[in-house]
């Protein structure tokens, strides 16, 4: 069972985060981690492997500056080996544009039977390079997972919905994504975390996954990003004076939030 | 935290966290390693501590998760330790003590005086027995080298072994101030007989053998400190430690827990400083942040400079250590100056909170307590002073 888990290095979410004002895209010169939204399809992927009695987990990654301390954060964990896209050429690529190289990345990986992916990374919230791997790859889809088995050559997988869950299967290989909160990720182990140091990260560019850089980057980008604005100030709260209804107002105000 | 030129600090501004950028002279290894702990300690310690504290308990079932981390003998080689370095060994007892000086206390004894001089001073046979089981949490040990009468000066230990006939040891004496003492299955306790002080392995289900809990303390109390009973205690042979034969074995086993200490005193006072800075931001007197007062701020940055320089020092002892070339009177200098200051920030810091420092709600008086424990135990503030003095007049002042 040969497992690829795509996963995204972010800039550490407990340091405040900042734009550059040239590219209006969050400055990603710092420190990064692994993504936590990540970290559930790493843990996932790698009791899949454990259930499965062996196989590799393989990550691969997209990141500027050859940057790796999320990809050791999550070799540490237990996965077998990486494939990491660098290239200057890759500065502001767009959702689309980062599902091709991942794709492309992907194909590097030999005998893969399935692609977890997050539902989203915590920094750039599209939401939508999961469908788009799939798609490029001609593989079938399953969004939000919260729990995935193996059956023969079908992964089987319970789907979360507002309701409930739906249960899906698809052929392997394929790409699902994995919601986060599943499942409990695993602390890297002290061995782990020195056994990571010397695991292979296949660090790659643009031409050796034999992508045009004018397709991608700001070259290749589908979209601009005219302006930024700060968020708007926080409104006060609607007061409601009960007259006998507010726990009506109060049932539709929950229910309207989804909450209940 | 960057080393990138366009990143370098304008006047007035400052890493409050890692004011001298520390950070660059670890490996990615060691911050990876560090950041792990840190993350156990703030999802598995810091919720709970504060109650742990009042109850006066420690969950032992925290042994095997440590294990699993790789915390317990993570500094030596095989039998299923994790073989860091002494650095990662350092950086672990720092994130573990910034939570409570009694995790740490768990982790050092585990390590460092249970399983150590088994590592060192065991057989072969007595290595296989243990270690793998002791480094996954399954089985806890504690170490007995003190006792009643018998502190600073532990040659003065009345506790006996006496050889019988047929070959086996008969243990006598009391030892005290045992952590982990009432929860462990194994005790590495240390023994004069007709030849010499010895080591000896003790199941803690040896007829004779007792550990009853020490109560009314009023410091490491998320922590189990107990008395430890040897009435008749009968050994085989094959339970003593056949390496070791006199007092080096067990100063050698405080040794490495003191390069312990002197590290994870600098997270007891990181929390403490980190505590203070935070709330004196927020805590608003006159119409400003208190933070904002002369008084405050002189607080603040002396806490500051102890942390950083602290943490300097360890890390400098534990490159030499990793090196080979530490000295025990290195190590004393580290735990003599590292757990002082670590007290004075605790105490510095309690004041800046005010009537909220002395509650349980803020980590500062916790630590505070727990380190007039540390500062006494594992060669007393005073012993070490003495150490450093004849390492550099070249007289003993102790008798």
């Amino acid at each position: 069972m040969n497992i690829v888990v795509c996963v995204k290095q972010i800039p550490d979410p407990a340091e405040p985060g900042a734009l550059d004002p040239n590219t209006k895209t969050l400055k990603r010169d710092g420190k990064l981690i692994l993504d936590e939204s990540d970290s559930y399809g790493v843990e996932m992927a790698l009791q899949l492997a454990d259930a499965a009695g062996g196989g590799e987990v393989t990550l691969v990654s997209m990141a500027p500056n050859s940057e790796t301390s999320g990809l050791r954060t999550a070799l540490a964990m237990g996965a077998a080996k990486s494939v990491l896209v660098s290239d200057p050429a890759l500065s502001g690529t767009d959702a689309l544009g980062t599902a091709k190289i991942l794709a492309a990345a992907i194909k590097r990986v030999e005998g893969a039977d399935l692609i977890l992916t997050a539902t989203e990374s915590s920094d750039g919230y599209t939401g939508t390079v999961p469908e788009q791997i799939a798609e490029l790859l001609g593989l079938p889809s399953i969004t939000f997972a919260k729990s995935i088995a193996i059956d023969g050559g079908t992964v089987k997988v319970q789907r979360q919905t507002e309701a409930g869950y739906d249960e899906c299967e698809a052929p392997l290989p394929a790409v699902v994504s994995v919601t986060a909160g599943v499942v409990e990720p695993r602390y890297p182990s002290f061995k782990g975390i020195m056994a990571a140091k010397s695991k292979p990260v296949d660090e790659v560019d643009c031409a050796a996954l034999g992508i045009d850089p004018g397709s991608v980057g700001w070259a290749g980008g589908g979209q601009e990003i005219v302006t930024v604005e700060a968020a708007p100030a926080r409104e006060a709260g609607e007061v409601v004076e009960d007259d006998g209804t507010g726990f009506e107002k109060i049932v539709a105000f929950l229910d309207n939030l989804k909450v209940i | 935290m960057s080393t990138h030129p366009d990143q370098a600090r304008k006047f007035g501004e400052g890493d409050p966290h890692d004011f001298l950028d520390i950070d660059v002279l670890l490996s990615e290894e060691e911050r990876l390693l560090r950041d792990t702990v840190r993350q156990f300690v703030g999802d598995k310690i810091l919720p709970d501590v504060a109650d742990w504290f009042e109850a006066g308990t420690f969950p032992k079932e925290m042994a095997r998760e440590m294990g699993a981390l790789g915390l317990l003998g993570m500094h030596l080689e095989g039998y299923g330790c994790a073989g860091t370095s002494a650095v990662a060994y350092g950086l672990a007892c720092l994130e573990l003590e910034a939570g409570d000086s009694g995790a740490r206390s768990f982790v050092s004894v585990q390590g460092s005086l249970a399983m150590f001089p088994i590592w060192k001073f065991g057989s072969e046979e007595q290595k296989q027995e243990w270690l793998p089981r002791m480094a996954a949490g399954e089985v806890i040990g504690c170490f007995g080298l003190t006792e009643p009468d018998s502190g600073s000066d532990p040659s003065s230990m009345r506790t006996t072994a006496k050889r019988e006939p047929g070959g086996d040891w008969i243990l006598n004496g009391s030892k005290m101030w045992i952590t982990n003492g009432s929860i462990a299955d194994v005790a590495v306790v240390w023994a004069r007989t007709d030849e010499g002080i010895r080591g000896f392995i003790v199941p803690t289900d040896t007829p004779g053998f007792s550990a009853p809990v020490i109560h009314k303390k009023l410091s490491l109390r998320a922590s189990i400190t107990s008395e430890l009973v040897l009435d008749d205690v009968r050994l085989p042979e094959s339970l003593r430690l056949p390496e070791v034969t006199s007092m080096r074995g067990p100063l050698s086993c405080l040794n490495e827990a003191r390069f312990g200490i002197l590290w994870g005193a600098v997270g007891a006072g990181r929390a403490c400083y980190e505590a203070a800075l935070e709330y004196s931001k927020e805590r608003v007197q006159f119409g400003t942040p208190i933070a904002s007062f002369q008084l405050t701020q002189r607080k603040l940055v002396e806490m500051m400079v102890r942390v950083n320089k602290g943490t300097l020092l360890a890390l400098h002892l534990g490159r030499m250590k990793d090196e080979g070339r530490l000295s025990s009177a290195q190590v004393s200098f580290g735990k003599m100056d590292n757990v002082r200051e670590a007290l004075w920030i605790a105490r510095e810091a309690r004041s800046v909170l005010g009537a909220n420092g002395i509650t349980l709600e803020y980590p500062v008086i916790r630590h505070m307590n727990n380190l007039e424990s540390v500062y006494t135990y594992e060669g007393t503030n005073e012993v070490h002073t003495l150490v450093l003095g004849q390492a550099i007049t070249g007289l003993n002042a102790f008798r």
